[in-house]
């Protein structure tokens, strides 16, 4: 399958995401050596965070709460989510399980 | 009984027997040996990452393929084939289906366990579906044959924590070899190794150790396994552990890389390091495991 299979996934209530005129960012996570760079992502709540796979090994991305879960990604794959609700969400690969990473998420700009 | 009675005796009761003519008609020594004492020769393949397509081996079917050629061209069949898994590269349905094409082509029965990438998403389904086990449970079996016990265990269905068993599976392992006799060789398969080969890559099976114990008073135990896409061997007291190549692709000899991973070698080096594995069990004797790769 040459062409990246791309997923997005919303997580939380409609609500709570913010409307087309709150500026969201887009947020990357890079996975190489069977590492997820940075391990640790400071996200604004709705922003999305896409996770690409650089390695010849296929990775997932899987949050310890179960609040999102990738599909296998092989390489060159993407996925992408969008987390509405501050907090901090670890997460790891389920086929190599030492493959730690965390998204810290904030309260969405221009919502406080 | 005239000799060409019983070689058609043997070839019926197909107990696994070798029997040879050489050149002149007789029948070889191994082969009436072999008859004697009752043994079963069978073949272990491993992670075949169907659907893979990157550098490390471009094309994974056609491996795959020429381990299922060279073990039907085998003039003796094998009892069995088993796939100590991994089979597929993503757990997708079309890669299961191809595994399924090509593997169903084997002339011998074919068993298979899962690895932890037939069980992405933990969708069991797909792969119990594609490769039912012998009893038709989504579990774990063990099975008699030629005076050996056999023991299908799976390590991956807890995807936090890469190879574990469980509780509900050692209780039964337990009780599974409660039933045999000391003398009775023992053969385990797994897809993760079941001793702390190299735990900082995941190669190990984090309760294995329960297992081992269990399995440790048996006179004569064998453990094969796959997830490390080469061949290391180990022994602990009558307990001997092997893993096997990859039809796939090979990966770093432990601590050699700073991560494991597809090891992208020359291709006439790849056929070098994957293959497929023959073991010849005799009662009385450790198995016999020969590593035979596709050049
Ligand atoms: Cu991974």
């Amino acid at each position: 399958m040459p062409a990246a299979a791309a997923a997005a996934v919303l997580l939380g209530a409609a609500a709570a995401i913010p409307n087309a005129a709150t500026a969201t960012t887009a947020q990357t996570v890079e996975i190489s050596g069977f590492a997820f760079k940075p391990a640790v992502l400071d996200v604004a709540a709705g922003d999305a965070i896409t996770f690409v796979n650089h390695d010849q090994e296929a990775h997932t991305v899987v949050a310890q709460s179960g609040a999102f879960k990738s599909s296998g990604l092989d390489t060159n794959d993407q996925w992408t989510v969008r987390i509405s609700k501050p907090g901090k969400y670890p997460y790891f690969c389920s086929l190599h399980p030492y493959m730690k990473g965390t998204i810290v998420v904030r309260a969405a700009r221009g919502m406080h | 009984m005239q000799r060409k009675d019983f070689l058609e005796h043997v070839a019926w009761t197909g107990a696994g027997i070798a029997y040879a003519l050489s050149a002149g008609g007789l029948m070889t020594g191994t082969a009436l040996a072999r008859g004697v004492t009752g043994s079963i020769d069978f073949v272990q393949i491993s992670d075949s990452h169907i659907g893979f397509h990157q550098e490390a081996n471009p094309d994974v079917s056609a491996t795959l393929q020429s381990a299922v050629n060279a073990i039907n061209a085998l003039p003796d069949q094998p009892k069995f084939v088993i796939h100590t898994g991994d089979v597929t590269h993503l757990s997708k349905p079309e890669q299961f289906g191809t595994a399924k094409d090509i593997l169903s082509q084997l002339r011998a029965p074919l068993i298979v366990i899962p690895g932890e990438h037939d069980f992405i998403g933990q969708d069991y389904n797909s792969f119990f579906q594609a490769f039912p086990t012998p009893k038709g449970g989504k579990q774990w079996f063990s099975w008699d044959q030629n005076g050996t016990h056999f023991v299908a265990l799976i390590n991956v269905f807890d995807f936090e924590k890469m190879g574990l068993l469980g509780n509900d599976q050692l209780t039964w392992l337990k009780r599974d070899l409660a039933a045999q006799s000391r003398s009775t060789p023992i053969v385990v398969f797994t897809h993760a190794p079941l001793y702390a080969l190299f735990p900082s890559w995941g190669w190990t099976t984090e309760d294995g150790t329960k297992a081992i114990a269990m399995l440790q008073p048996f006179d004569n135990v064998t453990v094969l396994s796959g997830h490390i896409h080469q061949v290391v061997t180990h022994q602990e007291g009558n307990i001997r552990f092997a893993t096997a190549d990859a039809t796939a692709y090979p990966q770093p000899a432990p601590g050699t890389a700073d991560k494991p991973g597809p090891l992208t070698l020359p291709h006439d080096q790849l056929l070098r390091a994957i293959g497929y594995r023959n073991v010849v069990l005799e009662k009385g004797h450790a198995a016999a495991i020969d590593d035979r790769r596709f050049a």
